[in-house]
């Protein structure tokens, strides 16, 4: 069976900006995503090496004030998108487990990336204080400057380097 | 009034919002392609700019909702999270992120809808990303000095730019919209493909471009409900009509002494001149601060009777009309001014030296009140500080 087509974007985007709105309306803040990854991660090396954290600035500081991944509010909207993105998934026919990857890259190369640019944007996300959706979107939506000039400034680097890693995407 | 947590639901169940947001967020990004890495990259190589169209379309339609909201009194921008702006991490972390976008293919959230789908990248996407954040936690001391650097607070664009919200608002609006007609010329020509609008879609294209700019322009002519507000308590036609409840100073006093329980005493003077002499038993709402959230309460309560007072007749009588607007509570204003009571009411006050029965009637009164009402001060000191809500500001982040 084939997939269904992709949504028009502009009316995805209308969609995706209520459910910004309802969020900020019901709890004043915006969406996020790094912030479960962060949760969840930092807190694993709490659990396994308490004195490590101890010993570690930011992640002390993180833990001071912090009750655990289920008590999180991004964690819980992270387990959410998972719900909501194979939700979609399904009805558009997409689930099943793939590699997607240029023609030129093989299989191995197109992990190895992906791990180094998450990798990357876990790394930037911290100094940034929020990925493309904490920091770049809904900052849009309140008008946050920190959260356009992040925005800016993923999106000019991203062009800035396109160049250099157009064998990894075009054939 | 928004944002609803934590004041009409709990933190905990905002925990149960989060899942619901998510899953709508999961779902419009999945549905947008966002899970395709092939899709994402597009926008660097001009074949596909299906994340600028959505991401645009998203960031104006609840910027715009935002600003309506609170046009109509429902969301109080004063509460909602504003992402500071530290400059140096922001454009170096976004420059490290944009890296990372290029190399990986995703972002936090997307990587995340490929891996609820099925897609490997997407999950090895995950996994970086946490390697990442461990390694910048680890390293934190080689990063500390840029990123604490330049914190200018919650900064906003406006205010940056120097133009109001609404302004603001136009311009990434316009902006928006030829940053969609462009984009979609590059598309036509880096596929080399034809484009075809069907009269339909045209007309509902352009319903949705006029749609952003008439709410605009809606929010821009038509006053807000604080303007409303304001403007009726300046009315003088509005302040001749309304029948205020009036008392003197007997009249409160008695009401502090006997039924301090059942009343606010409301001084709505500077807090300076609170400082230096305020009524037993009164709480300071400067004039300016009574829309402020943290007093809502004490408007829209209808259990205690509010007694306001001011120095000045008509600052409180617009105190009045601008409570009977708000709420439900019962509300009065004391006619005369602080000197006044005070002299009434101090317990320096000197016997009359006449024989006049009513003279000494009053003095004994007063004399009786002014007791009474140290003695409840004295004994409530803690209770009668006005109970701090704090103005818990939401913590965002990503």
């Amino acid at each position: 069976m084939k997939s269904k087509a992709y949504m028009n974007p502009y009316l995805a985007g209308i969609i995706l900006g209520l459910v910004l709105l309802g969020t900020i309306y019901i709890t004043g803040r915006g969406l996020g995503a790094s912030g479960a990854v962060k949760s969840v991660a930092l807190s694993t090396i709490t659990e396994l090496a308490p004195e490590h954290t101890e010993n570690t600035t930011y992640l002390k500081e993180y833990a001071e004030n912090y009750d655990g991944p289920l008590k999180n509010w991004l964690v819980w909207e992270v387990i959410g998108v998972v719900i909501g993105a194979f939700f979609s998934g399904v009805l558009s026919n997409r689930v099943g487990l793939q590699l997607e990857r240029g023609a030129k890259v093989s299989e191995i190369t197109r992990i190895g990336t992906a791990i180094l640019g998450g990798l990357l944007f876990g790394l930037g996300s911290q100094l940034g204080r929020g990925c493309t959706s904490g920091s770049a979107l809904s900052g849009m939506a309140v008008m946050s400057f920190g959260g356009i000039i992040t925005m800016m400034a993923i999106f000019g680097s991203a062009y800035a380097f396109a160049y250099f890693f157009r064998n990894l995407w075009l054939k | 009034m928004g944002p609803l947590v934590p004041y009409i639901f709990s933190n905990e169940f905002s925990l149960v919002i989060a899942l619901l947001s998510g899953i709508g967020f999961g779902f419009a990004l999945e549905q947008a392609g966002f899970s395709s890495t092939k899709k994402l990259v597009g926008l660097f190589y001009g074949y596909d700019f299906t994340v600028l169209k959505v991401f645009f379309t998203a960031g104006v339609t609840a910027m715009i909702g935002v600003l309506l909201l609170s046009h109509f009194g429902f969301l109080d921008l004063n509460l909602i999270y504003v992402n500071p702006t530290f400059l140096w991490s922001a454009l170096v972390g976004g420059a490290i992120m944009g890296l990372g976008f290029v190399i990986g293919g995703f972002c936090p959230g997307t990587s995340v809808c490929a891996a609820a789908i099925g897609k490997i990248d997407g999950l090895a996407f995950v996994f970086g990303s946490a390697l990442g954040i461990i390694i910048f936690a680890e390293a934190y001391p080689f990063f500390e000095t840029i990123y604490l650097a330049e914190n200018w607070g919650p900064v906003l664009i406006n205010e940056t730019l120097g133009m109001s919200k609404l302004a603001f608002a136009f311009l990434l609006t316009a902006i928006a919209f030829i940053a969609f007609y462009f984009t979609h010329k590059i598309e036509d020509k880096v596929s080399k493909r034809q484009s075809n609008f069907s009269k339909k879609k045209i007309i509902v294209y352009i319903s949705g471009i006029s749609l952003a700019f008439i709410t605009l322009v809606f929010i821009t002519i038509t006053p807000s409900k604080e303007e409303v507000i304001a403007s009726k308590i300046q009315d003088p036609k509005i302040q001749q009509n309304i029948v205020f409840n009036e008392v003197d100073s007997d009249a409160l006093a008695f009401e502090i002494a006997n039924n301090y329980y059942k009343i606010n005493v409301i001084d709505v003077r500077s807090p300076e001149e609170y400082e230096a002499y305020h009524l037993p038993m009164a709480i300071n709402i400067p004039f300016d601060e009574l829309g402020n959230r943290q007093w809502h309460k004490v408007f829209t309560q209808n259990l205690k009777t509010n007694y306001f007072y001011a120095d000045d007749e008509s600052l409180v009588r617009e105190t009045y009309v601008w409570a009977s607007y708000l709420g439900e509570s019962e509300n009065f204003i004391l006619t005369e001014d602080t000197k006044i009571f005070k002299e009434k009411f101090s317990p320096v006050i000197k016997m009359p030296s006449g024989d006049s029965k009513s003279e000494m009637d009053t003095y004994i009164y007063r004399k009786d009140l002014t007791d009474k009402m140290n003695v409840l001060v004295e004994a409530l000191k803690n209770l009668t500080a006005p109970v701090k809500v704090k103005e818990v500001k939401i913590k965002g982040g990503c």
